[in-house]
């Protein structure tokens, strides 16, 4: 933006037809604004110089892609045969958005979203407080704990919950076989409701330290004399939670619950590994990968792609403007 | 009084037995299946069959006839990931240090950059990479993973460090400076010592992201020569063709896990401080 190119002198006293009279009288007048406009041009530049890189970077990985999805998703083009490469227009969203497979895709992922968003709130919230108040003893074990399903790869997670319950490799079913509906027989990955389970149970397990943390920094900003001034007053620990403690993280929650709604949205990598779809489980990350990395399909999955993205897009726009979350305040805006 | 502090502490020891079940069993399990004879695979237990573990699943991806395929999917997540991660911060550093320190029109845009790409579909930028990487020759290449890797890496490298950065003290420099310090030796001394923990923490953060990326890396890779560790796991295949990988793909899930509870157990503070940084001082 105003990067490398210096601007255009602006300042007046820099023109060679001022009079020498003036310019003597008020050099010390004049000077200090000029050199500290000059300064702050420096500075800018030097801004754009440092930030520059990374904001080129960040865009070309990102905007450009899209832009080229976009593009090719006006297409119909199979990379199998370049040569019958044909503009259709909207003609690719209209065979997507008519199909009931894109229409069954987005319930799944809308159904895995909510559920698992709604599951790691309660048990984030639950394991923020543990460690917010956890003994100065135990703290660096809880921490050490949580932080291992943060770190451990998504497909390592997906394996571990996929044997654990996997008919013949699996424990699961010898270990809760008193339970109705569980018995050595039961397929939990041939069903769409048991393989659903198995697959948010994991996804919950892996992302559910990152919500924890982000509400434990949220519960660090609630002031303590408020908690102790309604202890006083008599108040319990639930009205305690509810009048006091939520109200004042309501910040932290909404930025906490956006990003795992978002995330969860993009959710691949356990579905691919348990079922790759089957059985009514396929996401709408699965649904693009099929169309364009396994059938090679271009155009439609490219149409995918920018549709996917759009829904991003409208669930960030709904969450900010309509509930107001603030990402940039609470997410390292004040630090 | 001594009651009830036994008493807490009771329920505190029960409460750590609780969380360290939620965050340790699945990893505990997969270990236990690494463990498993072929044979034993079926047995529905837990553990191994008593006096049937076996280590083979280890030798068979480390030394035996997995060993190419794992060993060099191991040496490209490591190095991809390793340079994936020092290329974010090494710009995430330039551009946090501008944003923390210096005054200049667009700092909320790039900010505001930084945010859309972190909830950006990684899906959609993997199509039309995968045409253009196929066109250009970077597909299956270390360069070909590296570049999409950075933006996973280069958004939240940049919000933590900036982050970071806003809390360091920087008149520091400048008292450094009164004393007669150069401004280099202002910078080395007073700043770096402060500045390098949030660098090194961001480091891990964006390290392990890389480390766990999938997407990318079956969608841009075919081969050995850049498939990285999470996306050979989903191609494995059995010793035989009779043979399920699973013994196989537990073990190298474990290998790959190490390095992950390693980093945690060194520096969970720095972790912890680190992705809750800008909400909660220090």
């Amino acid at each position: 933006m105003t990067s490398a190119v210096p601007a255009p002198p602006a300042n007046p006293t820099s023109s060679p037809d001022s009079t020498p009279s003036v310019e003597t009288r008020s050099t010390p007048g004049k000077k200090a604004p000029k050199q500290y406009s000059e300064r702050a041009r420096a500075e800018r530049r030097l801004g754009w110089l440092l930030a520059g890189p990374a904001f080129v970077v960040m865009l070309l990985v990102t905007l450009y892609p899209i832009l080229q999805a976009t593009y090719e998703s006006l297409f119909q083009f199979r990379l199998t045969a370049p040569d019958e490469r044909q503009f259709v227009g909207l003609g690719n969203y209209g065979v997507i958005l008519t199909d009931s497979v894109w229409w069954r895709d987005l319930g799944t992922t809308l159904l895995i979203t909510v559920i698992t968003v709604a599951v790691e709130l309660v048990l984030g919230f639950a394991l923020a407080l543990v460690m917010n108040k956890a003994l100065k003893s135990v703290r660096g074990v809880l921490r050490t704990a949580i932080l291992v399903p943060y770190g451990i790869i998504t497909v390592v997670s997906a394996f571990a919950w996929f044997y654990a319950f996997d008919i013949n490799s699996g424990y699961v079913n010898s270990w809760f076989d008193w339970l109705p509906g569980i018995d050595e027989n039961l397929n939990w990955f041939a069903q769409t409701g048991t393989a659903l389970f198995v697959i948010m149970a994991s996804e919950i397990w892996k992302t559910t330290p990152f919500i924890s943390l982000l509400l434990l920094a949220g519960l660090a900003q609630v002031p303590d004399e408020l908690s102790e001034a309604a202890k006083v007053d008599g108040a319990t620990w639930w009205e305690q939670m509810r009048k006091v403690i939520i109200p004042n993280m309501k910040a932290a929650i909404m930025v906490a619950v956006l990003f795992r709604a978002l995330d969860a949205f993009r959710i691949f990598d356990n579905v691919f590994i348990m079922t790759n779809g089957a059985y009514g489980t396929e996401v709408l990350s699965l649904l693009a990968y099929r169309q364009s990395i396994s059938r090679l399909e271009i155009g439609l999955g490219s149409a995918v792609s920018v549709l996917l993205f759009l829904c991003v897009l409208i669930i960030s726009f709904v969450a900010i403007k309509l509930f107001k979350v603030d990402l940039a305040g609470t997410q390292g805006g004040k630090g | 009084m001594t009651n009830s502090s036994t008493k807490n502490k009771v329920l505190w020891a029960i409460v750590t037995v609780l969380v360290l079940l939620y965050a340790l069993f699945p990893v505990a399990s997969i270990l236990a299946t690494s463990f498993k004879a072929p044979s034993d695979l079926t047995s529905g237990t837990f553990l191994p069959t008593s006096g049937q573990a076996t280590t083979s699943n280890y030798e068979q991806i480390l030394v035996g006839n997995a060993q190419g395929l794992f060993l060099s999917a191991l040496r490209n997540s490591i190095g991809i990931s390793l340079i994936a991660t020092f290329i974010a911060v090494v710009l995430a550093t330039l551009c946090a240090y501008a944003i923390a320190r210096l005054d200049f029109p667009g700092k909320g845009l790039v900010l505001t950059t930084a945010l859309a790409v972190s909830i950006f579909p990684v899906i959609s930028i993997v199509t039309p990479l995968f045409n253009l990487w196929r066109t250009i020759g970077l597909y299956d290449t270390w360069l070909g993973l590296i570049i999409p890797y950075l933006s996973l890496t280069l958004p939240i490298s940049i919000w933590t460090l900036a982050a970071f950065f806003r809390q360091i003290p920087w008149e520091l420099e400048q008292a450094a400076q009164v004393d007669g310090a150069t401004s280099w030796q202002a910078f080395r001394k007073a700043i770096v010592p402060l500045a390098a923990p949030g660098v090194f923490t961001t480091a891990i953060i964006a390290f392990f992201i890389a480390w766990n990326d999938f997407v990318y890396g079956i969608s841009l890779t075919s081969t050995e020569t850049a498939r990285p560790v999470p996306a050979a796991l989903a191609f494995f295949t059995g010793a035989s063709q009779f043979e399920a990988p699973t013994g196989a793909i537990s073990a190298a899930a474990i290998i790959v896990t190490i390095p992950v509870v390693l980093l945690v157990l060194l520096f969970q503070r720095q972790i912890v401080s680190g992705l809750t940084s800008g909400a909660v001082k220090g």
